[in-house]
């Protein structure tokens, strides 16, 4: 079933949680809702959900308009970040309440409820807990046991709110994996919300990402992440080196530095500009005594080299005002072990450094 | 129970235990065990005499069975104001809030003057009453006034805190799954308050049975039709009956004390069914 949202807007006193969104959930996809905490995007999953109401706007599940209708109606899974599983109650009628509170007309029969609870228990692979209570279960199971009760009522929409925040580090990991592939067999149209960028990338089908309730960028994981649309997306998702600077030429000027930029002509000269660069597409140039030309690359100073794994993430500041010691600016910089090894590169060492891509964006005003 | 296991992380296992059961003893225990002693000077035959006399037995009855009218009384409407002031702002919610727990402070004694003179024939509200030919005070509904009186704070005061940790995710959760608002009531919010609604209903039920200060203002005491146990122990006090009179304090004590633990043993049955005890 494909959601539709329509010009929501909310707010809460003087907080404007959404600021006139407007999406599209094509159906069966799984989707992220991306931002920072308080971006609105809980609140957005809330409203789509018929739990909180929206200030004017619209919801529109498979081209009806269900603004008015109570959650209760709007056949809907929602799953809550603390699982608000039913304590007093075993796993299995946890899983089976929706059904039993279906009016007398529309219950299955007391055989078909139970079959379909074990059946939906053997998907969250928990039937063997059926007769436990809440707490006596981890925080992983909990969660799978919250999902099978929320599918229990067949929802035509999952939402999930935060699904695995309160887990740790590692369960998150397996979940979000066994989340993906238990989409993969319902194709059930699903929307989550996350503040962790790496679990969006690497388990949803687009990504909608949010800030101070506006939408800043839709895509697939690719797009977002390798041609984010805005600063803030840049800043948000994956490790990112920030430049303050303006635009001189082919290039842009940097304190005494220079970093080069090709596409900086689009861009009016002395702008004053933001840059951003991932750690991979920054790279070390060793400083030349003889030739001390400051067009190219930033001169700073290693600081740390962390090698693990086949990467090196070598950790560089540059003091950004010359002759001011305590403003530094901090850079990081992913080269190959083997290139940090050849070109003997070594912590204390002044170097250059160089970038092979840059995003630059223009700034409204100058804020250093 | 009574294992000092040395492993455990709680501290001070002898002593807290040991200062309990001579606390207990002191205060609870040694009055009670005088009652159970005087009692035995009594024979067999003497004691049941004075036990089963009509008048005793009318007074047994009317006062558990006021009791526990009172009590279920406060179950509900103590349910009722704890979620009025759980759920909702409104103006004056903590002069309400407040006003609960005035049964507490007030004397006995001016609570029954007061009730007796407000349901009297010629009091506010018996006023109102009394042409519609309904006689509260005088008569046994008197007493059950001035038990929902004193028993009103315990149902809301127990009920409270458990209602104020309901995490609203649990009805909203309710709700999406389809849920009415009556059902997300009866089956989510009403078995986690089970437990406070026994344990308050046991508490105002208690001090129903007991209570003597109020009730005698507004019953009337005709024998045989609003006269409480209570009244009837003091009666025989005053005549130097002391055993006749603890005779039937030891029958109450033990009726009370069966009820207690029959509501007790509800708690834990409720307890194990909704996963709440500790394996």
């Amino acid at each position: 079933m494909s959601i539709t949202v329509k010009n929501i807007h909310k707010t809460f006193g003087h907080f404007t949680a959404l600021n006139n969104v407007s999406l599209d959930f094509p159906s069966g996809e799984l989707v992220a809702l991306l931002g920072p905490s308080g971006c609105g995007k809980t609140t957005l999953l809330r409203i789509i959900a018929g739990l909180e109401t929206p200030d004017s706007g619209s919801i529109i599940l498979d081209d009806i308009d269900t603004s008015k209708t109570p959650i209760r109606e709007r056949s809907v899974g929602f799953v809550f970040q603390h699982y608000a599983l039913f304590k007093h109650m075993t796993v299995f009628d946890n899983v089976a309440f929706g059904l039993q509170v279906k009016p007398r007309s529309s219950r299955p029969s007391k055989d078909e409820i139970s079959d379909k609870v074990h059946k939906l228990l053997s998907l969250v692979q928990l039937d063997w807990l059926h007769d436990r209570f809440p707490a006596q279960l981890s925080g992983g199971q909990r969660q799978r046991i919250a999902l099978a009760r929320a599918l229990a009522v067949e929802p035509k929409v999952l939402l999930l709110d935060e699904p695995f925040g309160a887990l740790d580090a590692k369960v998150r990991k397996e979940l979000r994996r066994w989340l993906r592939k238990l989409h993969d067999e319902l194709h059930i149209t699903s929307i989550f919300v996350t503040h962790d960028q790496e679990e969006a990338l690497e388990v949803a089908d687009r990504i909608v990402l949010m800030n101070q309730g506006n939408i800043e960028q839709i895509g697939s994981p690719d797009e977002v992440y390798d041609h984010p649309a805005t600063p803030f997306v840049y800043g948000f998702l994956g490790n990112v080196n920030l430049f303050h600077g303006r635009v001189d030429g082919e290039g842009i000027q940097i304190g005494n530095d220079k970093l080069s930029h090709q596409q900086s002509q689009s861009i009016s000269q002395g702008a004053s500009v933001i840059a951003f660069a991932r750690p991979h597409e920054l790279n070390i140039e060793i400083i030349n005594e003889l030739a001390n030309d400051h067009a190219r690359g930033i001169s700073a100073t290693i600081d740390r080299i962390l090698s693990i794994g086949p990467n090196a993430k070598i950790e560089l500041s540059a003091s950004s005002l010359p002759g001011d010691k305590n403003s530094r600016q901090f850079y990081e910089v992913e080269l190959p072990r083997a290139e940090v090894i050849r070109r003997r590169l070594a912590e204390g060492q002044l170097v250059r450094i160089v970038a092979s891509k840059l995003r630059v964006f223009e700034q409204p005003q100058q804020a250093h | 129970m009574f294992t000092n296991n040395k492993n455990s992380i709680f501290p001070g296992f002898g002593l807290s235990l040991g200062y309990t059961l001579v606390y207990l003893s002191i205060i609870v225990l040694v009055p009670l065990s005088a009652v159970v002693l005087k009692t035995t000077s009594l024979s067999l035959p003497s004691f049941i005499a004075a036990v089963t006399t009509p008048r005793v037995l009318a007074s047994f009855q009317l006062s558990f069975g006021m009791a526990l009218l009172a009590g279920l009384i406060n179950l509900f409407f103590g349910l009722l104001l704890a979620w009025a002031l759980v759920r909702y702002t409104f103006f004056g919610k903590n002069v309400v809030d407040a006003l609960i727990d005035l049964p507490f402070a007030l004397p006995t004694a001016v609570t029954g003057i007061a009730l007796a003179a407000l349901y009297s024939k010629n009091g506010w509200i018996g006023k109102q009453l009394e042409p519609l030919g309904i006689n509260i005070a005088f008569t046994p509904w008197g007493i059950l006034v001035a038990l929902i009186f004193i028993g009103l704070p315990f149902v809301v005061r127990t009920v409270q805190p458990i209602l104020e940790e309901i995490e609203l995710e649990l009805e909203e959760a309710a709700a999406s799954l389809g849920a009415s608002r009556w059902q997300s009531f009866t089956k989510v919010v009403l078995p986690i308050l089970l437990p406070a609604l026994l344990t308050g209903f046991a508490l105002a039920f208690a001090r129903a049975v007991g209570e003597y200060g109020s009730v005698i203002f507004i019953a009337g005491n005709i024998p045989m039709v609003s006269e409480i146990t209570p009244l009837i122990i003091i009666t025989k006090l005053e005549q130097y009956d002391y055993a006749g009179a603890t005779a039937i304090a030891l029958v109450m004590l033990i009726i009370s004390l069966l009820l207690l633990l029959a509501i007790n043993g509800l708690q834990a049955w409720s307890a194990k069914q909704t996963g709440r005890t500790r394996q």
